[in-house]
């Protein structure tokens, strides 16, 4: 069985962003970046898979610029078993990024999908679901327990009000929410052996995927700032304040 | 223009969160027709009917939309709204598993999470965890959005005369099937509709210890939080969890007792209109956002508040 799994290069998630002054964006320049959280989940998860014996190769996949190796490398180091780089711009939006992944999954023969929930920067939640239709697969977001035997995927899934089970038939797309599993750190043997794995480069131009969009970022402002109020005494100031001051109790 | 809100539901009752968008379905403007896809799901159908500003309710009632698949319902919902101006739906984990889903059935893109209408294709979204908001524009001709309840008020229940028109479009596959859900069940309001919700952080040290802001809420009609440590920690379950990876809620009224305040967890709840905190460490940055700040010793200070309550 072959597992793909994506990781998006994202800002660190201890970094405090700013947004620039134009509003044309967020300053990224000299930020620390790092793996999507969710997605070094998807990658922790498909590891297991491989050494439970389930799958027999993880494929690590990053859409953006050059840089974005990085991210590959580090799922390698993790022990992903070959990497692909398709370079782009570092804003591919979520249909564009699902319809690389179609043909990523065409041409490799793909029986899992396994992706983050969502980017700790764009936010969007949307590729696993948009993969599944564009490909036809059955989908199993915000997964806390996976068991892939005989030819399914049964998927536990966070929803709303507790939780939800699903079973999927192969090929599928799980994404990972973050009780799915505890992701290990990389060990030094391992980081020295994923410089020796196998990064292949392509571009979307040569996937036949265009990747622009109709959805265009008109501005972006910090949120409204939020100031300290006070500090009180004691218990008995605080409900007073409570019930005179604030009058919500 | 004309405008199909997805229904989230039950089967049995209409999810409150339908409210906030319709209201936001108001605010673009247009015809508002909603979709209600179930199984015996006519009393839904009925309420959705009689909500203020909603022209008509389509309602496809099979079992193939029972447990709201979004391998059934994508399919259903495209091809109900493919001439539609605007495709809404709560934006919910239910809305969230769907809506990109139609938006990629119909080639264009999904906007997630708006929590403002400037005009009729443009819109303002949180991102890096509400950070920063973006303003963005879509160029497609259907916009498939998801709307965060917090941002909008609930449209009135009653007041509607809508017509209700049954659709007998089923769409079903053989490849994702229903094996079973565990939902919580409590007698509290739920945690993104409640007016007070009263939460708890890593500082709690337990789960047992949640009984002592059990006892708060019960006195409050609260909800009962918690922050991603706490959940991480083992000590409640994560659909308690408030944060940018959880719930986002905006009471009236949020307290919020050994939370030191991370960044993911005021993404979740700083849109609250009064917030509380209780800590004992002075520095934790919730105070930095809280109205009302309580350095104390959370054993000593939750018990005393319940009894001064």
């Amino acid at each position: 069985m072959k597992i793909l799994v994506a990781v998006k290069r994202v800002v660190d998630a201890y970094v405090k962003i700013r947004v620039k002054s134009d509003g044309s964006g967020v300053d990224l320049a000299n930020a620390k970046m790092a793996v999507n959280p969710f997605c070094e989940i998807a990658i922790e998860e498909a590891i297991r898979l491989k050494e439970k014996g389930v799958a027999d190769e993880v494929i690590a996949v990053s859409i953006g610029e050059k840089s974005c190796q990085e991210q590959i490398r580090t799922a390698l180091a993790l022990g992903a078993d070959r990497g692909i780089h398709v370079d782009a711009a570092a804003d591919v939006q979520p249909l564009a990024v699902a319809r690389v992944l179609q043909k990523l999954i065409e041409k490799e023969g793909i029986d899992l999908v396994l992706l983050g929930k969502q980017s700790i920067d764009s936010d969007n939640n949307q590729v696993g679901q948009m993969l599944g239709a564009l490909t036809g697969m059955p989908q199993g977001t915000f997964a806390c327990k996976l068991e892939v035997a005989d030819g399914k995927a049964v998927v536990t899934r966070e929803v709303d009000g507790g939780e939800q089970t699903v079973s999927l038939t192969l090929p599928a797309v799980v994404t990972t929410d973050l009780r799915l599993n505890e992701p290990r750190y990389a060990s030094l043997p391992n980081i020295m052996k994923a410089k020796k794995k196998q990064i292949d480069t392509v571009t979307p131009d040569e996937l036949g995927v265009d990747v622009s969009s109709n959805l265009k970022v008109v501005s972006v402002e910090a949120p409204p700032a939020r100031s300290a109020g006070i500090k009180v005494e004691s218990v008995d100031e605080l409900v007073s304040k409570l019930k005179t001051e604030a009058k919500v109790i | 223009m004309s405008i199909l809100v997805i229904a989230e539901h039950d089967n049995a009752a209409l999810k409150p969160a339908t409210l906030n968008t319709i209201t936001a379905a108001s605010e673009i403007g247009g015809d508002i027709t909603v979709l209600v896809a179930g199984s015996g799901c006519d009393a839904v159908a009925q309420a959705a009917a009689a909500i203020n500003g909603v022209s008509k309710v389509l309602v496809a009632d099979n079992a193939a939309y029972e447990h709201q698949l979004p391998e059934n319902l994508a399919e259903l919902i495209a091809d109900v709204g493919k001439d539609a101006s605007h495709i809404l739906a709560p934006a919910t984990t239910s809305g969230k598993n769907l809506m990109p889903r139609v938006a990629a059935l119909l080639g264009v893109a999904q906007i997630s999470d708006i929590t403002a209408v400037k005009s009729a294709d443009t819109f303002v979204r949180p991102i890096y965890a509400g950070n920063a908001l973006a303003t963005v524009q879509s160029g497609d001709t259907v916009k498939v959005i998801t709307v965060r309840g917090t941002a909008f008020d609930e449209a009135a229940k009653e007041g509607g005369s809508g017509t209700v028109e049954a659709l007998d479009n089923v769409k079903s596959q053989d490849v994702a099937t229903f094996v079973g859900e565990e939902l919580t069940e409590s007698e509290r309001p739920e945690l993104t509709g409640a007016k007070i919700v009263i939460s708890g952080g890593r500082g709690m040290q337990n789960g047992e210890n949640f009984a002592m802001l059990e006892k708060v809420a019960d006195k409050l009609g609260a909800a009962i939080g918690a922050s991603r440590a706490a959940v991480d920690a083992g000590f409640v379950p994560n659909d308690m969890q408030v944060g940018q990876t959880g719930k986002i809620v905006a009471p009236e009224l949020y307290i919020a007792v050994g939370i030191s305040g991370a960044i993911q967890h005021l993404a979740g709840m700083k849109d609250s209109k009064v917030i509380v905190a209780i800590n004992k460490d002075e520095e934790a940055p919730i105070f930095q956002v809280a109205d009302y700040g309580l350095v104390a010793d959370l054993f000593q200070a939750v018990p005393e508040l319940e009894e001064k309550l």
